[in-house]
């Protein structure tokens, strides 16, 4: 039990690493921004977990229409794609503020483990994606039973 | 006027409201605020919000947004790029704001908040007549 919560550890540390080569650097875990124009980071922000049969993806997508929305599989990547449509400039308005992002994007999630393609469902609401994938037969632990002889 | 959601000071002022609400952990939505002839648009996104939880109120002048989030865990975190928190977010909003015509949308985690001014706060076009 302690070495696979250690690889879980090392995965995440991992995928950390690679963020902050990207030129992340400051992460900020209280923040749900999506395409922020003054932030490096890459959009949209997700969250994995897995039990034993599964892997669950949350991102955060917000203000984007679901018909825009891609979702693709490969063995075990998993991309999310899709634009973030800017609303019309008025004429003689004034910005105040101006912290939300627009545009296009795409972004490739490395998964933990192979999946079954056939049986992963796609669900929006509120601006949350969540994808849950099965992960085949062959990726799942296996109970083998001990024989008294 | 209209300068009061601009103002630097809505940071300050207002971020020591937030922090004596610690240690409750927040998130600060990202906002556009967009005034034209008419009104003050402001758009924020609240992925997760629940739609019937987003609470909207102004008073003496500051409009306040507070909104819990839906959360669904399952299973074992791999890793993480966000937490849940509920969404608070304080804004000093100008006068000529007409607190009963408010309106609000949510649609697919984004907030639309239309604070239209009052008819007074209106620029008019007066007309000269050229008289012949």
């Amino acid at each position: 039990m302690a070495s696979w919560s250690l690889f879980n550890e090392l995965e995440s540390l991992r995928r950390e690493i690679d963020e902050a080569f990207r030129g992340v650097g400051f992460a900020r875990p209280l923040a749900t921004t999506f395409l922020s124009p003054t932030s490096a980071r890459r959009f949209p922000l997700i969250n994995l977990s897995e039990d034993e049969g599964q892997v669950y993806l949350e991102a955060l997508v917000p203000g984007v229409d679901p018909n825009q929305l891609d979702v693709s599989l490969l063995r075990d990547t998993v991309t999310i794609a899709g634009e973030r449509k800017a609303p019309g400039e008025r004429q003689g308005e004034l910005v105040h503020r101006k912290e939300l992002g627009f545009g296009k994007f795409s972004r490739t999630i490395d998964l933990p483990t192979e999946i079954d393609p056939s049986r992963t469902s796609a669900d929006f609401r509120d601006g949350v994606l969540r994808i849950s994938m099965a992960k085949p037969e062959h990726a799942q632990p296996k109970k083998i039973e001990v024989k008294i002889s | 006027m209209a300068n009061g959601i601009t103002a630097q000071n809505e940071e300050r002022s207002l971020q020591t409201g937030e922090e004596t609400r610690a240690p409750e952990k927040f998130l600060r939505p990202a906002v556009n605020i967009i005034e034209d002839e008419s009104e003050l648009l402001l758009t924020a996104d609240l992925p997760g919000a629940l739609k019937d939880n987003i609470e909207i109120h102004v008073d003496q002048g500051i409009l306040t947004i507070n909104a819990p989030v839906s959360v669904q865990t399952t299973g074992r975190p791999l890793y993480r790029e966000f937490e849940w928190a509920p969404y608070y977010r304080q804004f000093q909003i100008p006068e000529v704001i007409d607190q009963g015509q408010m309106k609000a949308e949510f649609r697919n985690g984004l907030l639309t908040l239309h604070l239209p001014k009052r008819e007074a706060a209106k620029p008019r076009r007066v007309e000269i007549s050229v008289a012949s």
